[in-house]
């Protein structure tokens, strides 16, 4: 389907297929395997200048924006979903200081990112605090021109490996969700620490680590809008960057469809190949018609979110449930296509379902968001819109 | 610095097929690439230029199309694009193509190293290369796998033999044909296929580099191509079958021959 | 008036029978006529005789004839490294005797080095009627301008009508520089090599397209004809050891023996003897493998063969083994008399490659796998199993 990119568009989504191609294809099996945190991927992003899309170009990025991250994030899950994560779980640390950040805090950490010199994460989940995000524990306490952090995050992608972490954390307990802030702390601060790596189903090629707060001293200037705003730079955080793990769960469905395809062809049973069999062919159809609604669903939101409209949290919600419970059926019914040779290792199909479970879990299972989205129904009713 | 490569547009061979009834090559669909080996000249240029500062010109002969190739080497980061296109060029071999080359390659004027790949994919005739720097009257290195140190005007360079690999210490002005061992290409920068979309290229005719007409295509080409013809494929041969061990004595006993 | 081709629009039929014809794909039919792109066009004429309409007119502009007859003799220029001739010097001068004779003129080997002398009775009983021998502490190892500068000038002095190399790293380079200088025709890569007696034409044949297209080629009004030929397509010359060879020494003086380039080293890497051109037996690894460290079943059937090691281009991209084990297209082109391809699917590039070895043996679980198509004897079964078993036999066969 023509989704109409412009010019810059079309360059950047070529450029991902390459590097997808060329250089993570090759060693997305080595990654899922060793489960190390694929650096020379970083590099070549970076040297590709894929890390500043979405960065304004006054802090030396392209000035693209959610649409041309989902661009990249959807054609590098097609080779490789864990490695792929490594670049959108930037994004996730770097909305708060794009949206909310200060002039200073803009200027001293967006060229970095936009120049793939340093990665950002993320850190909101902590063990007893996941959908229920007014539970967080870790504190931030305000001592003259600092504030001291304690507490352990959890789960948190890019963990260990990225240099900038962006951290909601409670500065008034008393105030439930409004009394949690969000703060810039840099890997090497006194007081961060992180924990063991994670052993994980799916998306092995990333790291996820507990991140760990003790008296952890940062200044004052490090805290991103205003004590109490936590919540919100979250919420509108996720807002922005739903789309992009809609768009991971997009591509990590079109690399199985086009696996499944390709084997199909190959596959000889009965003397044909098993694509000349009916069966398969819808099932093929089913696969790809599915795929395609959700990327007219994800770019749309995409662009969307990228248009400055107000309230885009129904239809991020709406685009990050529907892509990725695509992406899950879509991986089943690959590996389902290659019969026995799905369910080996040997082969590369398994894998895409591994990937594909995480996308109907992280940043809001999808039960949350249809909570979301029927939340915003009911208040749309309300106002009668 | 004044680094200048020379690269070829061919048809990407990996895309290749035969067709089973004809047995000749199916070409609808098959994309133009810059020559494998190529892309290793380009990227060892601009790895000089990154190394030594300098700039990287890139120059082809070929039909109007193979300005694309120059664009992608421009997006690679070469500085100045010339195609040298002209009908004149028709039915060029080795020796036409390599004076056509030189011809350009002087009317660029300054120049210190000058960087092509091995041998293009569709020919690999291997000639190009050594015929320019013959044109040109200055000294080569062929099967490059390293560029050492370049300085006070000479090059130390390693040169892949057979056996390993002989040290060669040359003159600049001088060339280098490059192997794949040499470096791994990079992927195009965003900046880099910005600049490329809008970057001129420069096109010169037979007449812009003064090539006397006697030596340009069919007429400066001393072979000719006489018959064409696709191999007789190799038959399928004799599958084998039964167990393993059994199998195996077999193939020992039909190797037998050979192997002793 | 330059050399043209035409299409005869009065009697062109669209037929697409030279669309078919055209191996750089130059011609297309529009508005029912043949349109040749002059872009693609290489004036090759395989069109011009399919056409049964005669619609095709191509115009060759006739060089004014050369006297040519001045040129005498079939030369092989003998590659020596450390003193030692190289085997392709011999499967050249095998060749180049059945020219000679055909031509009835004499095979004359050159062979340029430092303290070389002994080296002349190997030409001779090669087969050599004449040896051109120039000695020079300048020429122990190969550099490109003084060979190529003695080369010359003794193609000017003597002027041969044939002048063979190998298509080495060596002849490549020195040859390829021999023929601008002189202002003769090469031909590289060549695997077939004949004459055409009435026209005193040496008939070169040559894989084009990575082989998925032969090409003949002549040099009708340069001499020498020159020629590069591919390693182990050729037989060696037998050994005579009776026979005698008229000797040549050439000496030349310094200027042009100097070398614009300096040699400063030599290094030889002896990790495992991996001379793939070389090699008489190769057996090769594919992805079928699974792993670098299943190699080690390949190795060690290669290793009871006196074989090499060879693998497919993903197995080298996948890094389980260095590139200079790749066969095919972006690797090494060979054709020993054995080749086993294990675990190898048989892509094109792969294909183009290996396919002239002249047995091909492929083990692959596939049965529908390419490789099949080009062997000679094919067991589709697991690699695991068939390759240790053979590895056995082989063995006992061997007495090993």
């Amino acid at each position: 389907m023509d989704y109409l990119l412009n010019e810059q568009q079309i360059m950047i989504r070529d450029l991902a297929r390459k590097i997808a191609r060329e250089k993570i294809k090759p060693i997305a099996a080595k990654y899922d395997e060793t489960e190390e945190f694929a650096w020379e991927i970083v590099k070549v992003l970076s040297d590709s200048d894929l890390f500043g899309i979405y960065i304004p170009e006054a802090y030396g990025g392209f000035g693209g924006g959610v649409m041309d991250m989902c661009l990249v994030a959807e054609e590098l899950s097609k080779a490789c979903g864990g490695i792929a994560l490594g670049f959108a779980a930037t994004a996730l640390g770097t909305f708060p200081i794009l949206l909310y950040g200060s002039e200073e805090q803009k200027k001293k950490y967006l060229p970095d990112i936009a120049k793939g010199k340093k990665l950002a994460s993320f850190c909101i989940t902590e063990a007893e605090a996941g959908s229920d995000a007014g539970s967080i524990k870790t504190t931030a306490k305000k001592d003259g021109d600092h504030y001291i952090l304690n507490g352990t995050k959890q789960w948190i992608t890019n963990a260990g490996e990225a240099e900038i972490y962006t951290v909601i954390a409670m500065t008034d307990k008393t105030k439930g969700a409004r009394g949690a802030s969000a703060f810039i702390v840099e890997k090497g601060m006194k007081g961060i620490d992180f924990g063991k790596k994670e052993k994980k189903l799916g998306i092995r090629a990333s790291a996820t680590r507990e991140v760990i707060f003790t008296d952890c001293r940062i200044p004052k200037a490090n805290l991103i809008s205003k004590e109490g705003m936590g919540f919100i730079v979250a919420m509108k955080t996720f807002d922005n960057s739903r789309p992009g793990v809609a768009a991971q769960a997009l591509g990590i469905a079109q690399g199985a469809i086009d696996h499944a395809v390709e084997y199909a062809r190959k596959r000889v049973q009965f003397g044909q190949p098993i694509s000349s069999f009916q069966a398969i062919q819808h099932m093929l159809a089913d696969m790809a018609t599915q795929t395609e609604a959700a990327r007219a669903l994800v770019y749309a939101t995409a662009r969307m979110v990228d248009s400055g409209a107000k309230s885009v949290a129904k239809e991020s919600a709406m685009a990050k449930m529907f892509a990725s419970d695509v992406a899950m059926k879509v991986t089943v019914d690959a590996i389902q296509i290659f019969g026995g040779y799905g369910y080996m290792r040997d082969y590369p199909i398994e894998k895409y379902m591994r990937d594909a479970k995480i996308t109907q879990i992280y940043e809001g299972t999808n039960q949350v968001q249809r909570n979301v989205i029927a939340l915003n129904l009911i208040k749309e009713s309300i106002k009668g819109e | 610095m004044n680094i200048i490569v020379c690269i070829k547009q061919v048809p990407n061979t990996t895309d290749v097929k035969i067709d089973p009834v004809t047995n000749t090559l199916i070409r609808d669909g098959v994309e133009s690439v810059i020559n494998p080996f190529d892309c290793y000249a380009i990227e060892e240029g601009v790895r000089l230029k990154e190394r030594f500062g300098g700039k990287v010109t890139v120059v082809t002969m070929g039909p109007p199309q193979a300005e694309n190739a120059l664009k992608e080497a421009v997006s690679l980061g070469c500085d100045e694009a010339i195609l040298v296109s002209d009908r004149k060029f028709a039915g060029s071999d080795t020796w036409a193509t390599s004076y056509t080359l030189s011809s350009a390659i002087k009317k660029i004027g300054l120049f210190d190293v000058i960087l092509c790949g091995k041998q293009a994919s569709d020919g690999d005739t291997a000639q190009v290369g050594p015929g320019i720097s013959t044109h040109l009257d200055i000294p080569q290195v062929t099967y490059v796998k390293k560029i050492e140190d370049i300085s006070g005007n000479k090059a130390k360079v390693e040169r892949m033999t057979e056996e390993g690999y002989d040290v060669v210490e040359a003159p600049l002005p001088c060339l280098f044909t490059v192997v794949k061992e040499i470096n791994t290409p990079r992927i195009p920068s965003l900046k880099g296929m910005m600049k490329a979309k809008s970057a001129k290229i420069v096109k010169w005719t037979a007449e812009d580099i003064k090539a006397e007409p006697k030596s340009l295509g069919l007429d400066g080409s001393p072979t000719r191509v006489v018959k064409i013809f696709t191999p007789t494929p190799r038959k399928g041969g004799e599958m084998l079958k039964g167990d393993t061990s059994d199998v195996a004595k077999e193939l020992v006993e039909l190797l037998k021959d050979i192997v002793i | 008036m330059a050399s043209s081709i035409q299409i005869l629009l009065d009697k062109c039929t669209g037929c697409t029978l030279c669309v078919k014809a055209c191996p750089f794909g130059a011609i297309h039919i529009a508005n029912k006529k043949a349109v040749i792109d002059m872009g693609k066009c290489n004036l090759c004429g395989a069109c011009v005789p399919v056409c049964k309409f005669k619609a095709i007119k191509l115009n060759k502009e006739a060089a004014a004839k050369r006297d040519l007859s001045i040129y005498k003799d079939v030369w092989v220029f003998c590659e020596q490294k450390k003193g030692v001739i190289q085997t392709i010097s011999f499967e050249l001068l095998g060749e180049g005797k059945k020219l000679a004779k055909k031509l009835g003129v004499k095979l004359c080997a050159v062979i340029l080095g430092h303290e070389i002398e002994p080296k002349i009775e190997d030409l001779s009983h090669r087969g050599a009627d004449k040896i051109y021998i120039i000695d020079a502490p300048e020429l122990k190892s190969y550099q490109d301008d003084p060979y190529t500068n003695v080369l010359v000038e003794l193609v000017k002095e003597y002027k041969p009508e044939v002048l063979l190399c190998g298509a080495t790293t060596i002849g490549r380079s020195l040859v390829s520089r021999v023929a601008v200088k002189i202002d003769a025709g090469l031909t590289a890569d060549c695997t077939g090599l004949d004459i055409d007696e009435k026209e005193r034409l040496l008939l070169q044949t040559r894989p084009a397209f990575g082989g998925n297209i032969m090409a003949t080629i002549i040099t009708p009004n340069h001499r020498p004809q020159m020629s590069t030929v591919r390693h182990k397509v050729m037989k060696e010359a037998e050994i005579h050891k009776g026979h005698k060879a008229e000797v040549i020494r050439k000496k030349y003086p310094a200027d042009l023996l100097k070398s614009r380039t300096t040699l400063l080293d030599i290094v030889e890497e002896i990790e495992e003897t991996v001379n793939l051109a070389e090699a008489d037996i190769i057996v090769s690894g594919g992805r079928g493998i699974g792993g670098p460290e299943n190699f080690s079943i390949i190795k060690e059937l290669a290793k009871v063969l006196g074989a090499a090691v060879g693998a497919s281009r993903a197995t080298v991209d996948a890094g389980w083994i260095p590139y200079s084990h790749q066969v095919g297209q972006t690797g090494k082109t060979v054709c020993p008399k054995l080749y086993i391809a294990c675990g190898i699917s048989g892509q094109i590039q792969h294909l183009i490659g290996m396919q002239s070895s002249k047995v091909i043996v492929a083990i692959n679980k596939d049965p529908d796998a390419p490789i099949f198509k080009v062997a000679t004897y094919g067991i589709v079964g697991d690699l695991f199993e068939i390759v240790p078993a053979l590895t056995k036999e082989f063995k006992k066969v061997l007495k090993k």
